[in-house]
C-alpha cells in the first residue's frame, strides 16, 4: 500500500545496518580464517586471505572422523526432530480443545523440564544408556534431546491450534470424518506454519547441543559438535580446520532457515503468541 | 465538516492499459458537507480503495482530491482531520473509555478541562457515559466500535467520518441500534459521512445518497428511490433489491418489439432505439394480467413461495427466467400453470449494452 | 494455554500420553537416579551409605556455591537487561514484509544457529589479541585487552558472546508478536495524530506481551543454566571468574567423582530455577491482569 510522504526512518535503518553488522563480523572472521593456512594465521593479520586455499575444507570432506561427526549429527537431529513433532501434535491437540483433569499441571510440569540444566542429566542418562544397551547410538542422543524438544514442541503448537476456531473441528464431524483423517486432511494444512515454526526449533536446540551429545556417544555416533573439541595437537590449536569445521556446521542450518523462512513471517503472523 | 471532490484513478501499476489495471477507474464525484453518502458493492468493487484515497491512507495514482476546495491528495489523514471506523473495532488496550477518547485531543495538547468537557459530550451521545472509567478491552463489539467512533467525533473539527464496513462485527440485533445512533449523530453534528458496505439494505437506510461501485466504476449515485425507480445499469437493477430487476432480452426491429420470439407493445410516448436491448422491470412491478394483453406475455409458473406478505413466483418463458411479486389476494397459480404477466409498464427500463436508455 | 470454555474429555489423556512416555523417559527416570544418589554417600559402586539430608545440607554451607551463585544470579539479570530491549529494538527495526524481510530473518537467525561450543570457538578467536579481528583492533584502539587475563574483560566478553548469540531470540519472537497486529491499528493511530513514541507505547508494547513473557523465560532459563560457551570461551576463567553455576555442578560431579554432593546439588539448582521461574511468571502475570483491570 502506498502511503502519502511520510519520511523513511532513517534511524530505524541505520539501527539494523548496524545490528546486522555487529551480527555477522565474528561470522565473517571464521570464514575468512577457514580459508587460510595455520601458518598464515599465526604469522600474519588479514582481511583476507593472502594465500587462499581449500585444504581445510577438504581434509574436512575426505577424513572420515570430521565429516561422520557431520552424518551423525543430522541423523539424530532428524531422528529427533521427528518424534517430538509427531507425539506433540496429538498432545497439543489435547491440550488446545479439551480439559482434563490435571492437565494444567502436566502442561506447567512439560515446561519445567526445560528448567533443569543438562549437566544435571549427565550421570543418570550415562547409566540409563549404558543399562539398556544404547550407548553410543544415533537413537539414544534423539531419545535424551526429546526431554527438552518435546515440551516445546507441545507449546508452539498449542498457541497455533488454539488459533484455529473450534467450529472448524465441529463442522467436519458432522460432515463426516474421522478424527484422523480430520487431523491429517483439514487440521494439519491449518496450522503448516506452527509445525514448520516448531521443527525449526527442534532441529536447532538439537543440532547445537553440546553436553548430552558427547557423553552419550564415543566413536558410531559422534557428533561434530564433539568432534570439533579435539584438534588440539602436538603443533597446536588446528585453527583453519576447526574454522572450516565451525563454517560447515552452520550451513544446515542455514539451508533450514532458509526453506523454513516463509513459514516462519506467515507463522508468526498467525501464532498465538 | 468539508465538501469532498474527487477527481481521480487509481491504477495498481504505473502504466495501466487496460481496465483490469485499475482499482479505482477515472472519476469525478462530490460530496457535499454535511451529508450522508454510502459507497454501495460487492467486494473487490474498490469501495475501499475510494475511502482510503478520501482518508489520506492512499494516494491515487492519479488525479487530485479536495477538501473545501484546497488539494489535498498529498495530505496524511491528520492533516486532513478526517475520522475513520474500521471493520473491526480498533481501541487501545490499555487505556480506560475516557482515555481513548481523549487520545486524539491530548496528542494535539488540547488543555485538559476542555478534554474533560468535550469527552463527556461524545461519551452522552453515544450513550456511554457510564462506561467512562471502564478498561475499553473489557467491553463488547458494538461498544468498542462506538468508543472508535467516539475518537472520530471528538474532534469538533473533524471534517468527515469515514467508515469501512463497521457493522461487521456486531451482533444483528444490534446493528440497528448503532445505525440508529449513526443517523441520530449525523442529524445532531451534521457531519460528512461516507460509508461503505456491500450491504444494500444498510446504505439504503443510512445515506442520503448511495453510490454504486462495481469493479472499480462508480456505476451510478443516487437517492434510494432513484437507484430503485431508474437504474441507470443493468448492475446497479440487479445488485438493489432483493431480489433484484428482472431482465429479459429483446430484439427492436421495424418499430415492433420480440422477446422471446413473442410481440410485446412498445412502450408508449418513449424512443425506442433497434436492436438487441434488454428489458428490466422489478418483480414488485409484475402484475399478472388478462391472456392477450399486449403489454404482457405468458410465462410457465415453475415455483410459488409463500412469503407470507406475499407470494413470491418464478416463472420461465422460453430460456429466461422472471421473479414477480403477487399480492396475497389474488389466488395463488399452479406450479406448471401458464399465466400472463405484464412485464411493459411505467416503470419498466430499457437497457441498451447495460447502460439505461433514457425517455 | 487458552482460557476459554473447553470441553471436558478424559479421554483426551490418550493423546497426551505418547508426550508423557517420551519425556517421563528422558526426564523422571534419571531424576529419580539424581534423588536416589543425593541420599547417598558412595564411597565405591558396591559400598553406599545412606546419609538422608547431610549433602543438601553441606551443599547450602558451601562457601563456594554461594560465589557461583551470586556470579550467575548476576549474569543471568545482566543479559535481560541487555538483550530484552536490544531484542524489542531489533523486532521493531526489521522489515515487515517483502524479500527485504526473508534476507533480514535468514541473516539475523544465523547466530541461533551455531553449535554452542562453535560459537564459543568463534569468539575465542574473534577476541584474541593475535589472532581476531576484535581483540586486534581493540589492542589498535589502545586498551589492554585480555579476556583470558583480566576478570572483567572476561565478562564483558562473556556477555557480548551471549548478547550476540541469543539476542535474535528475544528479536524473533518479538517479531512475531508485531505481525499480529493488524494494520488498522497503525492507521487510526495515524489518524488519531500519535507519534511513535505513543504508537509504541499504546498498541506495539501491549500487543508483545505475551511474547515477552515467553522471551523473558526462556532467556532467564537458559542463561541461568548456560554452560558450554564460557567454557569454551574462558574456561570458566581467569580464576573462576567466569565459573557459572553450571560448570560449577559438573566440575563437581566429573571432575571430583563425588555422586552425592553432585545429586544434591543438581537437585537443588533445578529448584532454584523452577523458584526463580515460578516467581516470575507470575509476577508478570499479575502485572499483566493489573493492567487489565485497574486504571492507567
Amino acid at each position: 500500500m502506498n502511503t502519502p510522504n511520510t519520511p523513511k526512518f532513517q534511524a530505524r535503518t541505520l539501527f539494523l545496518i548496524a545490528y546486522i553488522l555487529f551480527a555477522l563480523l565474528p561470522i565473517y572472521w571464521m570464514v575468512n580464517m577457514s580459508f587460510k593456512t595455520n601458518s598464515e594465521i599465526l604469522s600474519s593479520f588479514s582481511f583476507f586471505p593472502q594465500e587462499f586455499t581449500w585444504n581445510n575444507y577438504k581434509t574436512i570432506f575426505t577424513d572420515p572422523s570430521w565429516y561422520s561427526g557431520y552424518i551423525n549429527s543430522l541423523i539424530y537431529v532428524a531422528i529427533n526432530t521427528v518424534i517430538s513433532i509427531t507425539v506433540a501434535l496429538p498432545a497439543a491437540y489435547a491440550f488446545s480443545r479439551y480439559s482434563f483433569l490435571g492437565d494444567k499441571h502436566v502442561f506447567f510440569w512439560l515446561l519445567t523440564n526445560r528448567m533443569t540444566p543438562p549437566a544435571v542429566f549427565l550421570l543418570p542418562f550415562f547409566q540409563l544408556y549404558t543399562t539398556v544397551g544404547l550407548m553410543d547410538t544415533h537413537i539414544a542422543v534423539a531419545l535424551a534431546h526429546l526431554l527438552f524438544n518435546v515440551p516445546l514442541a507441545v507449546w508452539i503448537l498449542e498457541g497455533f491450534m488454539s488459533g484455529i476456531p473450534r467450529e472448524i473441528d465441529e463442522t467436519a464431524y458432522i460432515d463426516g470424518y474421522s478424527f484422523p483423517r480430520f487431523f491429517v486432511r483439514i487440521f494439519l494444512p491449518l496450522i503448516k506454519a506452527g509445525v514448520g515454526v516448531a521443527a525449526f526449533f527442534c532441529f536447532m536446540f538439537s543440532w547445537v547441543e553440546l553436553l548430552l551429545a558427547r557423553t552419550l556417544t564415543s566413536v558410531n555416533a559422534k557428533p561434530i559438535v564433539a568432534t570439533m573439541t579435539r584438534t588440539v595437537s602436538a603443533s597446536g590449536m588446528d585453527w583453519a580446520t576447526l574454522a572450516a569445521a565451525g563454517v560447515l556446521t552452520i550451513v544446515p542450518g542455514a539451508i533450514v532457515i532458509w526453506f523454513v523462512r516463509n513459514y516462519i513471517a506467515k507463522g508468526f503472523a498467525m501464532g498465538r503468541v | 465538516m468539508a465538501r469532498i471532490d474527487l477527481d481521480l484513478a487509481h491504477a495498481y501499476r504505473p502504466n495501466p492499459r487496460e481496465d483490469s489495471d485499475y482499482a479505482l477507474l477515472p472519476l469525478t464525484m462530490s460530496f457535499r458537507d454535511g451529508g450522508a453518502y454510502a459507497l454501495l458493492g460487492p467486494s473487490g468493487c474498490g469501495k475501499t480503495t475510494m475511502l482510503n484515497v478520501m482518508s489520506g491512507l492512499l494516494v491515487p495514482s492519479q488525479g487530485t482530491v479536495k477538501f473545501d476546495g484546497v488539494d489535498v491528495t498529498h495530505a496524511t489523514p491528520q492533516q486532513r482531520n478526517i475520522a475513520q471506523v474500521f471493520q473491526f473495532p480498533v481501541i487501545y488496550d490499555t487505556m480506560t473509555v475516557a482515555e481513548n477518547l481523549a487520545f486524539p485531543l491530548r496528542n494535539r495538547k488540547v488543555p485538559e478541562d476542555q478534554i474533560k468537557k468535550r469527552v463527556g459530550e461524545i461519551a452522552e451521545m453515544l450513550d456511554m457515559s457510564g462506561q467512562l472509567n471502564h478498561r475499553a478491552s473489557g467491553l463488547a463489539a458494538d461498544a468498542k466500535q462506538k468508543i472508535s467512533l467516539g475518537r472520530g467525533l471528538v474532534r469538533p473539527d473533524v471534517s468527515a467520518v469515514l467508515f469501512d464496513e463497521p457493522l461487521t462485527v456486531i451482533d444483528p440485533h444490534l446493528k440497528w441500534q448503532l445505525r440508529r445512533k449513526l443517523k441520530q449523530i449525523h442529524h445532531e453534528l451534521k457531519l460528512t459521512l461516507i460509508y461503505v458496505t456491500h450491504d444494500q439494505v444498510e446504505a439504503l437506510t443510512f445515506a442520503e445518497e448511495v453510490v454504486v461501485m462495481t469493479r472499480g466504476r462508480a456505476v451510478q449515485t443516487g437517492s434510494a428511490d432513484a437507484l430503485f425507480e431508474r437504474p441507470r445499469h443493468t448492475f446497479v437493477g440487479h445488485f438493489i433489491g432483493s431480489p433484484g430487476m428482472n431482465f429479459l432480452p429483446a430484439t427492436v426491429a421495424g418499430g415492433a418489439m420480440l422477446v422471446a420470439g413473442r410481440p410485446l407493445a412498445l412502450p408508449a410516448g418513449r424512443a425506442v432505439p433497434d436492436g438487441e436491448i434488454k428489458l428490466g422491470v422489478r418483480p414488485e412491478y409484475v402484475v399478472k394480467t388478462a391472456p392477450g394483453d399486449p403489454a404482457a406475455l405468458p410465462f410457465t409458473v415453475t415455483m410459488v413461495q409463500d412469503v407470507g406478505t406475499h407470494w413470491m413466483l418464478t416463472a420461465r418463458i422460453g430460456e429466461h427466467t422472471l421473479k414477480a411479486r403477487l399480492s396475497p389476494a389474488a389466488r395463488a397459480p399452479q406450479v406448471g400453470e401458464e399465466v400472463w404477466l405484464q412485464v411493459m409498464g411505467p416503470h419498466t427500463c430499457l437497457y441498451l449494452n447495460d447502460e439505461l436508455v433514457d425517455a | 494455554m487458552s482460557t476459554t470454555t473447553k470441553p471436558v474429555n478424559q479421554k483426551a489423556w490418550l493423546l497426551v500420553l505418547p508426550v508423557i512416555i517420551c519425556v517421563a523417559f528422558s526426564a523422571i527416570l534419571p531424576l529419580m537416579t539424581v534423588v536416589n544418589y543425593s541420599v547417598q554417600d558412595i564411597i565405591s559402586p558396591e559400598r553406599r551409605v545412606f546419609v538422608g539430608t547431610e549433602w543438601f545440607a553441606s551443599v547450602m554451607r558451601d562457601e563456594e556455591l554461594h560465589a557461583a551463585l551470586w556470579r550467575q544470579l548476576t549474569f543471568s539479570l545482566a543479559v535481560l537487561a541487555v538483550e530484552i530491549p536490544l531484542g524489542i529494538a531489533l523486532a521493531l527495526s526489521m522489515p515487515a514484509q517483502g524479500w527485504k524481510a526473508s534476507l533480514v530473518l535468514v541473516l539475523v537467525a544465523l547466530s541461533l544457529l551455531i553449535p554452542w561450543n562453535v560459537v564459543g570457538t568463534i569468539w575465542q578467536i574473534y577476541g584474541r589479541a593475535d589472532i581476531g579481528l576484535l581483540g586486534a583492533m581493540l589492542q589498535k584502539m589502545g586498551f589492554d585487552y585480555s579476556y583470558t587475563g583480566n576478570a572483567t574483560h572476561a565478562w564483558v566478553t562473556v556477555l557480548m558472546m551471549d548478547v550476540w548469540h541469543w539476542t535474535p531470540l528475544v528479536a524473533l519472537l518479538c517479531y512475531a508478536g508485531l505481525r499480529s497486529i493488524p494494520d488498522a491499528y497503525y492507521q487510526a493511530a495515524r489518524i488519531d495524530g500519535a507519534s511513535k513514541l505513543a504508537v509504541f507505547r499504546y498498541i506495539q508494547l501491549p500487543k508483545m506481551r505475551g511474547v515477552l513473557m515467553i522471551a523473558v523465560l526462556l532467556r532467564f532459563m537458559d542463561s541461568f543454566m548456560i554452560y558450554t560457551e564460557p567454557f569454551v570461551l574462558t574456561g570458566g576463567g581467569p580464576g573462576n571468574a567466569t565459573t557459572f553455576l553450571s560448570q560449577f555442578l559438573t566440575q563437581k560431579a566429573v571432575g571430583q567423582f563425588d555422586l552425592g554432593p553432585a545429586a544434591a546439588f543438581s537437585l537443588i539448582y533445578f529448584l532454584i530455577i523452577l523458584l526463580l521461574c515460578f516467581i516470575l511468571y507470575n509476577w508478570m502475570q499479575r502485572v499483566g491482569t493489573q493492567e487489565k483491570e485497574g486504571v492507567e
